[in-house]
């Protein structure tokens, strides 16, 4: 991605495909097919990444992520009782007030966002910048991340205990 | 030596002259070369797959005591190449209750996240698209797009068969890739490195090959890889006796030979990226310039494509509930044993 004129090509393509693709996430009618634009528009996400030069950042969103929505596929196929063409109800009667708190949240972030300046690094980014990462995460981000592990493996056990919970 | 890389700068040098007078942009001649260089890789790859279903029908005969396809050309070798002429003709028989759109996309996808992670395999000195600084785990992101595409094969395809296949091959990679991925981590830690070149150039000769400071990593990665690429004694997923065909069922003509050409190219992926973290990818063993290294590569990929087959023909296949007790009581532990040693190792002797 040398020259520039590629780079905000490839930009627009990709921010194009993320707000396409949400759209289609939220609008779908069929639970599997906004699954599979919702990996659609991850995918795209890590490519914004891969423009900005953030490569460790492109390959851990996909792989998380993208994991993330086959569990998704999955648990929308067995939760659907007919096994197609499951039609989602998509508003009830509380739909003036989400759209007022969606507003709300709207103004908000585009308030933020127009108070915002965003600072551009003129320097490239470090070579091996994973390696900074790692290491940083093992020494001095230690705890914070050891929490998170805990967490999560908090998670998976109370998981586990609610599957097996009426098998006695 | 026989070495491809300069050969290769200077066709494109020579593309890009021409090109550049004729009066094109920068922009327009890098892109240009971007697309030739995807072609040029996929035509590799497609020459690899046919070649290597042709030679999966020979050993497997071989085995089975038969002589395998012997009538197109000698000794049978242009004989994948009329099945292909035939697969393109075939009609596509779309069933009418399917899901279209995703029927439709998921052998396109299955197809391209296999094809994808050849933008980071060095083939041979100088011989690799992208030498990605997280090159590993560009390939692990990617071949996680092997699980969407076969469920939406087996959603898509409404037919029960199609989606027990799907469901159950992706509870096998999902399963499979946690030991896999716990395993490539031995190497990263020896290596300091995700770059899959950085990875190679370490392992100058025999005796600097990974396999030897690594053989627990290598034999979980080697088992788990197996089971990713759906091969036997892991082929549950289109197992022919229960299932009809798994998640092909509903496929025909060309969209079933994407799906087969996914598994072959899945296949040649697993053995290069074994050779390359392990057995010291385009090294020569006998130390630098001793013969070109795309040799020493295709040699070394080829045979561990042989032993994927060689487990194919003479293992029978295992059941579901062994196959997910074996790879989260027996493989997952081992990998975390693995990491452990290769700590309190790089601790003792670094």
């Amino acid at each position: 991605m040398s020259d520039i004129f590629l780079t905000n090509l490839t930009f627009y393509v990709l921010s194009f495909c993320v707000i396409a693709g949400g759209i289609f996430v939220v609008s779908s009618r069929n639970l599997f097919h906004s699954a599979v634009f919702l990996v659609f528009t991850l995918f795209a996400v890590a490519g914004i990444f891969v423009v900005l030069n953030a490569y460790l950042l492109a390959a851990v969103q996909v792989l998380i992520y993208v994991g993330a929505v086959a569990m998704l596929m999955i648990f929308g196929v067995m939760l659907t009782t007919q096994l197609t063409n499951v039609r989602l109800r998509h508003v009830n009667e509380q739909v003036l007030p989400a759209l007022a708190v969606c507003l709300f949240f709207l103004g908000f972030l585009i308030y933020g966002l127009w108070d915002t300046p965003f600072e551009i690094a003129r320097a490239a980014p470090p070579p091996d910048i994973s390696y900074k990462i790692g290491t940083l995460l093992m020494t001095r981000y230690v705890l914070p991340f050891e929490v998170v592990s805990v967490l999560l493996l908090a998670a998976l056990i109370g998981a586990v205990v609610i599957a097996k919970r009426d098998r006695s | 030596m026989l070495e491809l890389r300069g050969l290769i700068d200077d066709i494109w040098d020579f593309i890009a002259g021409i090109l550049t007078g004729l009066g094109l942009p920068q922009w327009a001649v890098e892109l240009f070369g971007y697309a030739v260089l995807a072609v040029v890789m996929f035509g590799f790859v497609a020459v690899v797959v046919l070649f290597l279903i042709w030679w999966e029908r020979k050993v497997s005969a071989k085995m089975q005591d038969r002589l395998g396809p012997m009538r197109v050309g000698w000794h049978g070798v242009i004989q994948t190449v009329a099945d292909a002429l035939k697969l393109l003709q075939k009609e596509d028989i779309t069933p009418k209750a399917i899901d279209f759109p995703i029927h439709f996309w998921a052998p396109v996808i299955t197809f391209v996240a296999a094809f994808m992670v050849y933008v980071t395999i060095p083939f041979g000195e100088g011989l690799i698209v992208s030498d990605l600084s997280v090159g590993i785990l560009y390939i692990i992101a990617i071949t996680t797009f092997t699980v969407i595409g076969l469920l939406m094969a087996g959603w898509g395809s409404n037919n029960k068969y199609s989606l027990l296949g799907g469901f159950r091959s992706a509870a096998q990679v999902i399963s499979y890739e946690v030991p896999l991925t716990l395993a490539l981590l031995g190497v990263i830690m020896i290596a300091q490195s995700l770059s899959l070149g950085t990875i190679v150039a370490q392992q100058s000769n025999l005796f600097k090959w990974y396999v030897w400071r690594q053989p627990l990593g290598f034999a979980i990665f080697w088992v788990a890889a197996t089971a990713e690429c759906n091969r036997t004694p892991f082929d549950l997923p289109e197992a022919d006796s229960e299932l009809v065909a798994g998640f092909v069922t509903e496929y025909s003509g060309m969209k079933f030979a994407m799906f087969f050409l996914a598994e072959f190219v899945n296949m040649f992926t697993a053995s290069a990226l074994a050779i390359t973290l392990f057995f010291g990818g385009w090294m020569s063993p006998f130390g630098p310039d001793f013969g070109p290294s795309w040799m020493w590569f295709l040699g070394k990929t080829m045979f561990f494509v042989f032993v994927l087959m060689w487990f194919r023909w003479t293992y029978p296949r295992l059941r579901v509930d062994q196959l997910m007790g074996f790879a989260w009581k027996v493989l997952l532990p081992l990998a975390f044993l693995n990491i452990l040693l290769t700590g309190i190792g790089i601790y003792i002797f670094d």
